[in-house]
């Protein structure tokens, strides 16, 4: 009898015990979880800090912004707001961009009362930047916000931008927040970009 | 029954992750049969090296007459078969563009483009535009490094500066024959750049 009340007690210690020490764990678990959680955001709300502020170009041309490398343009693809990014790469070089960019001009300016910026990324080469680039944007008289990237290092930027592109161009990577999508072909008319652009608004 | 949903479900996430178009490496690919500047028609099986012997390696690039950054690959394309053909590995080029949309990538304009700057190497006509979405290529200049057996070992650029010659850090397409020669895999084994998107109807 004395035996079993103390096995009972023994048992209920050892419940208790337990009990604890779980309560403990589960304790120290959630303290370690919030402080993890707390570590998260405060790096969060630093990145994304960085990440509403549009980058400062290399240099410029008559007010046309100039990046060396992928790295200074990055944060133009990362920009968290509810603004939905239309940003194209082109080359004054690459005829089926020029035939599109009038499209691109158009949206500009239908959708200049939305949320959407539409940017033009040219890709031209280093030493035409100055004798075709700048004089094609002054006298089409470009309004959307053109800049040029000259970064060649193609295969370490590319998959930055999107997995999707193979690096052809025309190529028109749309974004806002988290929803993003690549189109890699050039567009044949208005109609097409505005079907791609309404997903977004 | 639920063994089957499995399984099904299964054969379904992999044909859904199968490109629609082209190869990846491992891949076999696909052989042609198209007419070279000299009016031969060539094929795998009646292309060989600088000895005539079978090759060891073909490397297939789909370039052009008309797009900068196929231009600023012609070099370097006539030195990778005179360094490689005679090793066993011939350059094997083809024209994608639809000549109908790009004039300037004709059959007479390519006969007179390679004359013109010395092209050592086949330079094939994808006439019908049917060739080059079985390999999935999408830009000029695009290389698919492909073995005896036909096998897809490297797919990208050339180097990692195509626009600038004297950028050239990594070349691609060497380190890819040199890995093959000494029984490895190419590494990286896909690279990515900016070219022309192919011109087709």
């Amino acid at each position: 009898m004395n035996f079993r009340i103390s096995e009972k007690i023994f048992s209920n210690y050892l419940s208790f015990l337990i009990g604890s020490f779980s309560l403990l764990a589960i304790l120290a678990c959630k303290e370690n979880k919030d402080r993890g959680q707390e570590d998260i955001s405060a790096e969060l709300s630093e990145e994304s800090k960085a990440n509403r502020k549009w980058p400062e170009p290399s240099s410029t041309m008559e007010g046309i912004a100039i990046y060396e490398n992928f790295e200074d343009l990055e944060p133009v693809f990362h920009l968290e707001n509810d603004t939905t990014y239309v940003i194209n790469f082109w080359a004054t070089w690459c005829k089926p961009c020029i035939k599109e960019l009038p499209y691109f001009e158009a949206v500009d300016s239908i959708y200049s009362d939305k949320k959407l910026k539409v940017v033009l990324v040219s890709l031209d080469f280093p030493k035409q930047i100055e004798d075709k680039l700048v004089p094609f944007v002054r006298e089409k008289k470009l309004n959307s916000k053109v800049l040029v990237l000259l970064d060649g290092k193609y295969n370490n930027w590319i998959d930055k931008v999107s997995e999707d592109w193979s690096g052809a161009i025309p190529a028109t990577y749309i974004y806002k927040g988290e929803q993003t999508k690549l189109i890699g072909t050039s567009f044949e008319n208005l109609a097409q970009i505005e079907k791609e652009i309404k997903e977004f608004l | 029954m639920s063994k089957l949903i499995l399984v099904l479900a299964g054969i379904l996430f992999f044909a859904m992750a199968q490109p629609i178009n082209g190869i990846e490496i491992g891949d076999k690919a696909p052989d042609f049969k198209l007419k070279n500047i000299d009016g031969r028609e060539y094929k795998f099986d009646n292309i060989k090296d600088a000895n005539g012997n079978e090759p060891k390696g073909y490397i297939v690039v789909f370039t052009c007459n008309t797009c900068p950054y196929a231009i600023a690959n012609e070099q370097r394309l006539i030195d990778l078969h005179n360094n490689y053909a005679p090793k066993g590995y011939p350059v094997v080029a083809i024209q994608p563009n639809d000549p109908a949309v790009q004039p300037g990538d004709s059959f007479q304009a390519m006969k007179e483009n390679a004359q013109e700057k010395g092209f050592p190497f086949l330079y094939l006509l994808d006439e019908g535009q049917e060739i080059y979405p079985k390999y999935g290529a999408t830009r000029t200049p695009e290389i698919f490094l492909v073995d005896a057996n036909r096998i897809l070992r490297y797919h990208g650029a050339i180097d990692d500066s195509v626009r600038d010659e004297d950028g050239v850090e990594q070349k691609f397409v060497e380190d890819a024959i040199e890995a093959m020669e000494n029984g490895k895999q190419p590494e990286p084994s896909t690279t990515k750049a900016v070219g022309c998107s192919i011109k087709t109807a």
